[in-house]
């Protein structure tokens, strides 16, 4: 690990100042920046520590119904939150489909929105990477790649976000507070995040010193609370990120889907709303036929970026089986297995015959 | 630049030194205060060996910064008995065969005692493995390792319902 200097500030705003400085990063909980610096993939000069900063640590219900929530909430506090996990249990299953019990506890809010994609040739400085060594080429074209992304990517990275939990946020259409030096805005997560281009080194829309200090699930995401789940396939049962995931949320009124909405995880650089396959959902009967042909649209423009054309069948069958969930409702507890597809699955959402996946 | 901060280690109030802003938990526990139970594994957050309770929760003390906890409360595996009595989480450990080589046990352990402080097992063994899959074995005594929480879980659960 490089040697840094530790700065330790006592509000946002003389945060915001110090870490506008060049070679500087927010450390909150460390469980992606530290792993990334024992590997030298990230060298930060100066370490802005803001787990000690006030104000940034609660889960608020607002008066229109909508909920904020600090950016330095755990993971498994909001995940265990029972307000929130009542309005947004998809956010909650895919909160904890995602890393270990021990990293939840430790995790923000705030730096899972910031984590940096899993792409091993990101992580082996031996390899070359335009995002961790802009120019230097990217490895993963014509590496091993089954793992990387099937939308949005270019022929500068095709690595892909590791998250879950922004999955869900996207889907349900989270709002991200950002503090700066020139005031605070509001981001729509859809629009926080960027597809590499030829930049792929500039993950969001952040500019240097700004900082996430909370996220907003607007009033109308909770009206989505009975009909909403994740799903995630992984190489193990747990503790693996996601090969494919869908966060799938909908609004039924007389079986008819009166609003949709749809994300998907490890296809893109981005967590990747599926809005085209939303809007043909509305106003259609929630069937399986709707909800393949929704699949369908979702992945009409991907392609492989290597060897992962298998990706574009199981994102399909995804989708499906996310939405297909959904419909059957939300579960009255978690199953013991977060958004495995090996969890209890109600009756009529596998095909006749057809045992787990 | 030395930056003194004060812990509370297995209950004993300790201001320790810190010359290295670098220094995490892990190498702190062992290699500044000789308290070696706690075992580094991978040092990158992958398999658990390193688990310790800070102000009662479970974490990886290998991605956690010193610096970063001045104030807390930190338990490790050495602080688990109390007078002269194994722990229950112990107890059962040895009942049921919960490891083989031993170098992951004390991580398995503190992250059992954290996982039955947080309350979501419910004497499930399915929800036990997903909830301790944070902390990998690889003698593969995880059948031992699973019973050993379950019985862990309800002996403590008795116990408070005793006390109450």
């Amino acid at each position: 690990m490089n040697r840094f200097v530790c700065l330790r500030p006592t509000s946002v705003a003389e945060a915001v100042a110090a870490a506008s400085e060049p070679g500087s990063a927010y450390l909150a909980a460390g469980t992606n920046l530290l792993d990334l610096m024992k590997g030298g993939v990230a060298r930060p000069a100066r370490l802005v520590d803001v787990t000690h900063l006030p104000g940034l640590g609660a889960i608020e219900t607002l008066s229109d119904g909508a909920m904020r929530i600090g950016a330095l909430v755990k993971n498994s506090t909001l995940a265990y939150d029972a307000a929130f996990s009542a309005r947004f249990p998809a956010v909650a299953e895919a909160l904890l489909s995602g890393a270990s019990a021990q990293l939840r506890n430790a995790a923000t809010v705030g730096g899972n929105l910031l984590q940096r994609t899993r792409c091993p040739y990101f992580y082996d400085t031996a390899s070359a990477c335009n995002k961790r060594a802009p120019g230097s080429g990217c490895d993963a074209i014509g590496g091993a790649n089954e793992g990387h992304a099937v939308l949005g990517f270019s022929d500068h990275c095709i690595a892909t976000h590791p998250s879950d939990f922004c999955v869900a946020l996207t889907a349900l259409g989270a709002i991200v507070e950002i503090e700066g030096e020139g005031g605070r805005r509001d981001v729509p997560i859809t629009d926080f995040y960027r597809l590499p281009g030829d930049t792929p080194e500039k993950e969001t829309v952040l500019s240097p010193g700004e900082m996430v200090v909370a996220m907003r699930l607007p009033a109308d995401s909770t009206a989505f609370s009975a009909n909403q789940r994740y799903l995630k396939v992984r190489e193990r049962t747990s503790y693996a990120f996601a090969v494919v995931s869908a966060a799938a949320a909908l609004r039924l009124e007389d079986g008819r889907i009166a609003e949709a909405r749809l994300a998907l995880g490890g296809v893109a650089a981005k967590p990747w709303r599926a809005e085209e396959a939303e809007a043909r959902l509305a106003g259609r009967h929630a069937n399986r036929a709707a909800f393949e042909e929704a699949a369908d649209l979702t992945f009409a423009a991907a392609k492989p970026s290597g060897d992962n054309s298998y990706k574009i069948t199981l994102g399909r069958r995804l989708v499906t089986r996310a939405l297909l969930l959904a419909a059957a409702g939300t579960p009255d507890h978690l199953p013991a297995l977060p958004a495995s597809p090996f969890a209890e699955t109600p009756a009529g959402v596998l095909p006749e015959g057809v045992a787990h996946v | 630049m030395t930056l003194s901060i004060s812990l509370t280690i297995n209950g004993e109030p300790r201001s320790v030194a810190i010359d290295d802003p670098r220094v995490t938990l892990l190498d702190l526990l062992r290699e500044r205060l000789h308290l070696t139970g706690t075992k580094k594994g991978c040092d990158r957050g992958q398999c658990g060996a390193c688990t310790i309770l800070v102000d009662g929760e479970r974490v990886n003390s290998c991605l956690a910064l010193a610096l970063s906890h001045d104030g807390a409360e930190i338990t490790t595996i050495e602080g688990l008995a109390e007078e002269g009595r194994l722990h229950p989480v112990q107890e059962a450990f040895i009942a049921h065969d919960g490891f083989q080589c031993g170098y992951c046990t004390p991580g398995q352990i503190m992250s059992a005692v954290g996982l039955i402080a947080e309350g979501h097992a419910h004497g499930d063994a399915e929800r036990v493995r997903e909830l301790m899959s944070g902390n990998l074995c690889r003698c593969g005594a995880y059948r031992g390792i699973t019973e050993a929480v379950l019985e862990a879980e309800a002996k403590l659960a008795t116990r408070e319902r005793d006390a109450a």
